[in-house]
């Protein structure tokens, strides 16, 4: 009984301790007063250096969150327990916003840097005219691997069935993606969802197996920049800070054609700092901020701007930012309904099964 | 005067056990029968008895199984050993501690203890062995998992050891018996409840254990619970979702009464 007596209270005294370092802690945002901005994006997206600068600027606080997958997103928006001003959701999944009614038309008049944003990269299927989204990053799915540990030169997705690379692939964890890879190899769409298109893509990913080491998420580039596999399938950005840590590698996007995304602000409807929201895309959208925060975080600006700002070496990388000819044989991933999604999933819950 | 309090007390019991229990037990049961337009249905269950989730079932349960017993043929002997050490309270804080860190934070630094490059290949490098592929494996994701419960198997058994009164295994030594004897016909029967208990802490979790199956198995081990998790994250297929939990809480429920019945009855004497 004393023992527990004196647990208490040990713990009551470690509350005291927090709530008081706490109280001095937000002394410090008080001078922001009630203005707060609750931000929701993807994990490591975000210069914090201009996060830090738009919150002296404008004396917004930012309450800053992130997901690691659309779905998890969706979800939370969803349930509208939170109610975040501003978030940075995917293409396919915009246009699912969109249908559910969960975001705020846009004002363009509001935000006067959009006039930067490159008009090829305005007013696209997922989204037309913009009514509700504006770009932020945009970016190819594709693969990373070492020249000088693979026999060969990787140049399509049909390369990685190639027996010498046993048990040294790893892959995305996202059923749209390797699901997608399927497709494209044997000459569908990456939106195709004909059942029976599924099926045979599904039987011709389980003929990959043997090459596949590992699913995994984020994680990805710590794996491949530490060489735990000689070949990553992976989001461009993720592919140049793997490129950066190991220079060995270097990254493909497939000739059969791959993905292209676009990640764009949105404002909820469950927003209530609208205001502030419209201020925060707005400043990200200033040519100088744009080439800041793309140099940080290492995917294709939209901003044409920016993109002048950048240097030379980052811009001509056709890796990163392709020509003309191989933007033409990327597809963006369109919303297919819940049916298709969950025949996406329930494949690809099957593959991950398959005995090796 | 007693009777009341007694009563005020089971009061506030059954309003937790309600409020934080039995609703979202309904509330799982509920979504587990309607699909994913809000019909209702028993197309979940239908879907459950498939080859790929039965499949899934089968691993669920086979990994488990090899969980729980490498968990227990660790802790056994070790807390055997730590109930006779001058040190021990020292000793069982150095094998809890490690449950005090975020599960996310170890399964990462296994990330980079097990890997290719990783100390612990370096080490079988040493011995000429060449680098063994543990990151990605069975037996990785094996090894991992029992690290992570052998605090929640040592406590229990440590406890029920520790209860037992040091004059029975006089007893039993004045009476003739070998150490194996002792530990066969003494110590182990008295100890059962808290073999139970820890066999019960670690097999019902490590049925649904789901970042683990990503981050050191690389989705190569998938359980009922990476389903659990892509079906609520990825699909948005709550009904399902809700339906292999369903079958889960049945499974945990089934183990519990085997484990109460079974070779783990309690000796002669009760406990």
């Amino acid at each position: 009984m004393r023992t527990l007596v004196r647990f208490f209270a040990f713990v009551g005294l470690l509350l005291a301790l927090v709530v008081s370092a706490r109280a001095a802690v937000t002394a410090k945002y008080r001078a922001y007063g009630e203005n707060v901005l609750h931000v929701y994006n993807w994990g490591d997206y975000i210069d914090p250096a201009l996060l830090e600068r738009f919150q002296e600027e404008t004396g917004i606080r930012v309450v800053y969150e992130t997901f690691d997958s659309n779905e998890e997103m969706l979800a939370k928006l969803r349930q509208g327990g939170t109610s975040y001003d501003v978030a940075v959701p995917s293409d396919y999944a915009i246009q699912r916003l969109i249908r559910e009614g969960l975001l705020l038309p846009l004002d363009h008049d509001r935000l006067p840097n959009l006039r930067y944003i490159d008009p090829r990269f305005l007013d696209l299927p997922f989204d037309p005219g913009n009514r509700y989204s504006v770009p932020y990053f945009w970016g190819t799915l594709g693969i990373a691997y070492r020249p000088d540990r693979v026999p060969f030169e990787i140049r399509s997705w049909r390369d990685l069935w190639s027996l010498d690379l046993r048990g040294q692939v790893l892959l995305v964890d996202g059923p749209r993606e390797v699901v997608g890879i399927g497709l494209q190899t044997l000459g569908y769409s990456l939106n195709d969802a004909d059942p029976a298109h599924l099926e045979e893509a599904k039987a011709l990913l389980d003929t990959l197996v043997p090459n596949v080491k590992a699913i995994v998420g984020d994680e990805i580039r710590v794996l491949l920049a530490q060489d735990e596999a000689s070949v990553g399938v992976i989001w461009s950005g993720d592919a140049k800070s793997v490129l950066e840590h190991n220079p060995s590698f270097e990254y493909v996007i497939p000739e059969e054609g791959s993905n292209i995304w676009f990640d764009n602000f949105v404002i909820p409807k469950t927003a209530r700092n609208v205001e502030g929201a419209y201020k925060f895309i707005n400043f990200f959208l200033d040519p100088e901020v744009a080439a800041q925060n793309a140099e940080y975080v290492g995917y294709a600006t939209p901003n044409r701007e920016a993109f002048a700002l950048l240097p030379e070496e980052v811009t001509s990388d056709e890796r990163f930012y392709p020509p003309e000819e191989v933007l033409r044989r990327l597809e963006v991933y369109l919303d297919l309904g819940r049916d298709a999604v969950a025949r996406y999933n329930e494949l690809f819950l099957e593959f991950k099964m398959h005995r090796k | 005067m007693l009777g009341k309090i007694r009563i005020l007390f089971w009061i506030t019991y059954g309003v937790w056990l309600a409020a934080f229990v039995v609703l979202p037990i309904l509330l799982v049961l509920y979504q587990s029968l309607h699909d994913v337009h809000g019909r209702w249905t028993l197309e979940n269950f239908f879907r459950f008895f498939s080859p790929v989730y039965l499949r899934m079932a089968g691993d669920s349960l086979w990994y488990a199984f090899w969980i729980t017993f490498l968990s227990l043929v660790v802790a056994y002997p070790a807390a055997l050993a730590l109930v006779r050490l001058a040190s021990r309270d020292f000793w069982l804080v150095a094998l809890i501690l490690p449950s005090w860190v975020n599960l996310l934070l170890k399964a990462y630094a296994f990330l980079g203890i097990l890997s290719e490059h990783g100390p612990v290949n370096a080490l079988v490098s040493l011995v000429g062995l060449g680098p063994v592929p543990l990151l990605f494996t069975d037996l990785g994701f094996v090894l991992v998992s029992v690290y992570i419960f052998i605090p929640f198997m040592i406590l229990p058994i440590f406890n029920a050891v520790r209860a037992i009164p040091a004059e029975l295994i006089d007893a039993a030594r004045d009476l003739g018996a070998s150490p194996l004897q002792v530990v066969r016909r003494v110590i182990w029967p008295l100890s059962l409840p808290g073999v139970r208990a820890g066999v019960q802490a670690t097999f019902i979790p490590a049925l649904s254990l789901f970042m683990i199956t990503r981050l050191i198995a690389g989705n190569r081990v998938i359980t009922l619970g990476t389903a659990i998790e892509q079906h609520f994250l990825v699909t948005g297929d709550w009904g399902m979702g809700s339906a292999i939990a369903v079958v889960l809480l049945l499974l945990m429920s089934a183990s519990v009464i085997f484990a109460r019945r079974s070779f783990f009855a309690a000796p002669v004497g009760g406990e």
